[in-house]
């Protein structure tokens, strides 16, 4: 007698979960980027994105090869450290339609990295920019980072005493579209946050803190699982709702901020800071400086901007992938060459 | 006849009793920089060509904005040499600042029309002087003040005209195609010229032997500097991603890039074809040519040698995980900042070996502007085919300098796009493996980002892969990926562009040289052919790795000179790591490295003091 099987359940696309896993992973065990990892699967699944359709693009360091871990019916470039920016630029120039999600760590980033991470910003170049941020470089055995808080300490005693970058700040002056800052371990806010970063157009700017289990984890850490579980600020609670799903939800709008997303899905933020606009660029670069005085991390959605054009938008290149346009659109004809030889006579 | 310099000078005899010197001699023109004499070089250069006389311009420019001295010389060749000459025989003397000096460095006989208040007649008594009052004539001519600066310029093109006897006709022609489509700017600037031809036609007395008589060895010719043709070969070559970071002398590359796109890449619907970025640097540049590269797209960048420095750890990437891409290298003087506005050819081993670990590279080396066409569209396709970045190495002197060419050919054969799999072919093969070598030439197949099949996506990485591009630390593993790429790149050998033997008859002395060298260097076997009575053989190259062709002529030669624009032999070096050893003793060089373009007499005093003749 044959034994039924369940039929997994499949998103709106006709895709399995299974479809959305990666290799096995490599990193440490309770690593927060594993968690990330598992919720880029959901965010993606959940979305009913092809994954032939998504670009994984990564720099060096521990963060930077979880793309391995996730999508592997995806194309992936692993790059060098800090250049994820630039490589993420010239592959979205050659193909503009795919959907693009870029991990970066906070060393990757924040350090040897800067100089293309401010420019991608700049740019508003439509992808996904994740930050695992765990304050320390781990393959390198535990470095700080510049973005470890002031005054945190090391396992081996050597306290920071240098002020952290915050990159959600910069982001925002810089002309990211999309800014937030979540917690790996939590779940439901990462998975929201992620799932809105899928449907928005411009640059997602999320920097994750994700625990480094092994060189960032104890007492005196400001990027620990206990530090973040007792010091975590939430000013919104994140709400998506796809475009593909059928939901009426009541709420009082005076307590909500709803957000049109560019593909008609609704992203709506509750309001835990009291009169919080994430379309305000000044209020939210000066709410971040003033939880950093207070000692606060604070998470949600800090901007969002769904109007301002992309850099693909800029460029006014045509709809269909640069990388594939047929050689009679690319190549000049032949009467092209002869009009200039004959002008240059 | 070939006048060299020295025979030249010899030559000469008291002003006013020889013979004169037809379409075989060179202006200097001395100006400021930043007062706009660029135009006013150009349409006497052109009118020398127009007069049917071969011709060659270049720059001499300084660092700097404005207020610097700037020469630009003028070579006419009857003979067709294009290469810079020691000397220039008629100075145009417009620089109150370097008046002396340049007049101090004209040859006896020599000729200087110059601005009448420099009262220049102090300092020679053995060469011929016109003065123009440059400031009365503009000023009759142009209403305007705002304006005079520039069409001062325009004056001293009439004077020279008038004394070197240019048909104003011709002048006039060169001005219209320069201006078409501006009348007012036009009739101003023949304006100024007509003013400065009849001040001399009516107050100057010709008494120096300089002339320009018609000949017919330009017709059909075209003039263009190597870094507009470098760009239009790209055009060609349908680059859609250009990124790149301003840097001289390489800058104008991608402004003709940019320019020629804009015109010829833009759809009925007015939405482009291609992505010009100006990046944040040159890490930045490559690293996005190498993105657009790996998403499929023909990407390239141009740059100069501090760029390259820069662009190293991204080319090994390049190089390792297999992307293609094209580098133009538009070499200037190093080391560090160097001396940018001058001339080198010093980035070939840095270019060839390009990054850390076990990097080489496919470098390109034009040798013409018609070459830097060719081999400018040439590399996108060797790029795509070899998967690896394409170096373009040209220099300032060929990229920034107008040179006269045939014109340009449109390519014969189709854009070769390479290995690269398609959802249909993975329906048929059920899978693949990226860094397979299947065919035996060292070159998998690869597919790109958005191909609709499940089995299309692979992991991209600058660490160490097997051929499944998968992660490994495997010793076996690494191998046979690295004496893969060891494969490929001896494949390439056949398939980059090929030497050109130049000269190749029964002589026991060989000369190799690539890009720029070669102007200076066939004037230079001329000379040793009539000066030295030496018949050498001369073989160009043009790309590395070397031609087995290569091999072969140092191998039927007894000596082969390797001439260069660098102090540490690096073409030499590169051949001798190449060569058998028993070749290695036979190369010798001669080096020349002080900025300037390379002349014909260096090489042949070079070569005549090696030679002990």
């Amino acid at each position: 007698m044959a034994i039924a099987t369940p039929t997994p359940k499949v998103n709106h696309i006709g895709l399995p979960v299974l479809e959305y896993r990666g290799g096995k992973t490599t990193l440490c065990a309770g690593c927060g980027h594993n968690s990330i990892s598992e919720r880029i699967i959901d965010a993606m699944w959940e979305m009913g994105v092809e994954p032939e359709r998504v670009m994984k693009m990564s720099g060096i360091g521990c963060s930077s090869k979880s793309p391995a871990y996730f999508m592997s019916r995806s194309h992936s470039f692993n790059g060098v450290h800090g250049r994820m920016p630039a490589i993420s630029t010239g592959a979205i120039l050659a193909n503009h339609t795919m959907t693009t999600i870029g991990i970066s760590g906070d060393g990757d980033t924040a350090s040897i990295g800067m100089g293309q991470f401010v420019h991608l910003l700049r740019r508003n170049l439509p992808m996904i920019y994740i930050i695992e941020n765990n304050g320390v470089y781990g393959l390198t055995k535990g470095q700080f980072s510049a973005t470890a808080d002031l005054g945190s300490r090391l396992k081996t005693g050597v306290v920071n005493d240098l002020p952290a970058i915050d990159t959600c700040a910069l982001a925002i002056q810089l002309g990211a579209t999309f800014v937030g800052r979540s917690f790996s371990g939590d779940k439901k806010q990462l998975l929201s946050m992620l799932k809105a970063a899928i449907a928005h157009k411009g640059t997602v700017m999320l920097d994750v803190i994700s625990p480094c289990v092994t060189f960032n984890d104890h007492e005196g850490s400001t990027k620990s699982y206990k530090f973040m579980q007792d010091n975590d600020e939430p000013i919104n609670e994140v709400d998506f709702v796809a475009s593909f799903d059928d939901i009426e939800v009541d709420y009082d709008s005076g307590q909500v901020y709803e957000v049109e997303m560019h593909d008609g899905s609704n992203l709506r933020l509750r309001k835990l800071l009291e009169d919080y606009d994430p379309t305000d660029k000044a209020n939210a670069v000066r709410t971040l400086m003033e939880a950093h005085d207070n000692d606060e991390i604070l998470t949600g959605v800090f901007y969002i901007d769904t109007e301002k054009p992309t850099f693909i938008d800029l460029l006014n290149v045509v709809e269909e992938p640069l990388a594939t346009l047929p050689e009679a659109l690319t190549r000049p004809p032949k009467s092209a060459l002869d009009g200039l030889m004959a002008s240059l006579q | 006849m070939a006048t060299s310099d020295l025979v030249q000078g010899q030559e000469q005899g008291a002003i006013g009793t020889r013979a004169r010197v037809i379409n075989d001699f060179s202006i200097n023109v001395a100006t400021v920089n930043g007062s706009g004499s660029q135009s006013a070089n150009s349409v006497l250069l052109k009118s020398i060509f127009g007069m049917g006389v071969p011709v060659s311009g270049k720059n001499l420019f300084p660092s700097n904005i404005a207020g610097l001295p700037t020469w630009y010389t003028i070579r006419a060749s009857k003979d067709g040499y294009v290469a810079r000459k020691r000397t220039a025989e008629v100075l145009v003397a417009l620089n109150p600042d370097t008046a002396k000096q340049d007049t101090l460095a004209l040859p006896p006989g020599g000729v200087a029309i110059y601005d009448e208040f420099l009262d220049l007649k102090q300092y020679r008594d053995d060469v011929i002087f016109y003065a123009v009052p440059f400031d009365k004539i503009t000023i009759a001519i142009c209403p305007e003040p705002k304006l005079r600066k520039l069409v001062r310029n325009m004056v001293y093109v009439g004077a020279v005209a008038q004394l070197l006897s240019i048909d104003l006709g011709v002048v006039e022609g060169g001005l219209r195609k320069q201006f078409a489509k501006k009348q007012k700017v036009f009739d101003l600037n023949f304006g100024a010229v007509k003013a400065g031809f009849e001040y001399a036609a009516e107050k100057l007395t010709k008494q120096d032997p300089y002339v320009i008589e018609r000949m017919d060895r330009t017709a059909g010719k075209i003039i263009i500097d190597g870094n507009a043709a470098a760009g239009m070969g790209a055009v060609f070559a349908g680059v859609t991603v250009v990124a790149w970071y301003p840097i001289t002398p390489s800058t104008s590359l991608i402004e003709a890039t940019t320019d020629l796109m804009k015109k010829f890449r833009v759809t009925p619907e007015g939405k482009a074809t291609f992505a010009v970025v100006q990046a944040e640097d040159e890490l930045a540049a490559i690293g996005m040519v190498l993105g657009a590269g790996w998403a499929g797209a023909r990407s390239m960048t141009s740059t100069s040698g501090p760029g390259i420095s820069l662009m190293a750890e991204f080319a090994g990437l390049g190089y390792y995980a297999e992307i293609p891409g094209v580098i133009f290298d538009v070499q200037r003087t190093g080391p560090s900042t160097g001396m940018p506005t001058r001339t080198a050819q010093a980035d070939l081993l840095s270019v060839a070996f390009l990054s850390h670990g076990d990097t080489k590279h496919v470098v390109l080396l034009p040798g013409s502007v018609k070459e830097c066409f060719e081999l400018g569209y040439a590399a996108f396709d060797l790029a795509e085919r070899l998967q690896t970045p394409v170096f373009v190495l040209s220099d300032l002197d060929l990229g920034m300098n107008n040179w006269m060419s045939e014109p340009f050919e449109y390519p014969a054969t189709p854009l070769d796009r390479g290995k690269v799999l398609t959802a249909e072919d993975l329906d048929r093969l059920g899978k693949f493996a990226r860094y397979r070598d299947v065919d035996g030439d060292g070159i998998g197949w690869r597919t790109l980002p958005g191909t609709q099949h499940p089995k299309a996506a692979y992991f991209t990485r600058g660490s160490g892969h097997n051929d499944a591009a998968e992660y490994t630390e495997k010793p076996d593993e690494y191998v046979a990926v690295m004496e893969r790429l060891a494969r490929k790149f001896e494949n390439a050998r056949k398939l980059v562009p090929g030497p050109v033997t130049v000269k190749d008859g029964s002589s026991k002395i060989g000369f190799l040289a690539y890009g720029s060298t070669d102007f200076a260097l066939r004037e230079s076997l001329d000379q040793i052919e009539k000066e030295l009575a030496k018949s050498v053989d001369y073989m160009r190259i043009r790309a590395y790795p070397f031609a087995r062709e290569i091999h072969d002529f140092v191998a039927s030669h007894e000596r082969v000179y390797v001439v260069e624009q660098n102090r540490d032999a690096q073409l030499a070096s590169l051949l001798k790591l190449d060569l058998p050893a028993g070749q290695v003793t036979k190369l010798r060089s001669i080096l020349h490295y002080n900025g300037l373009p390379l002349d014909a007499r260096t090489i042949t005093e070079e070569f005549a003091a090696q030679e002990g003749l």
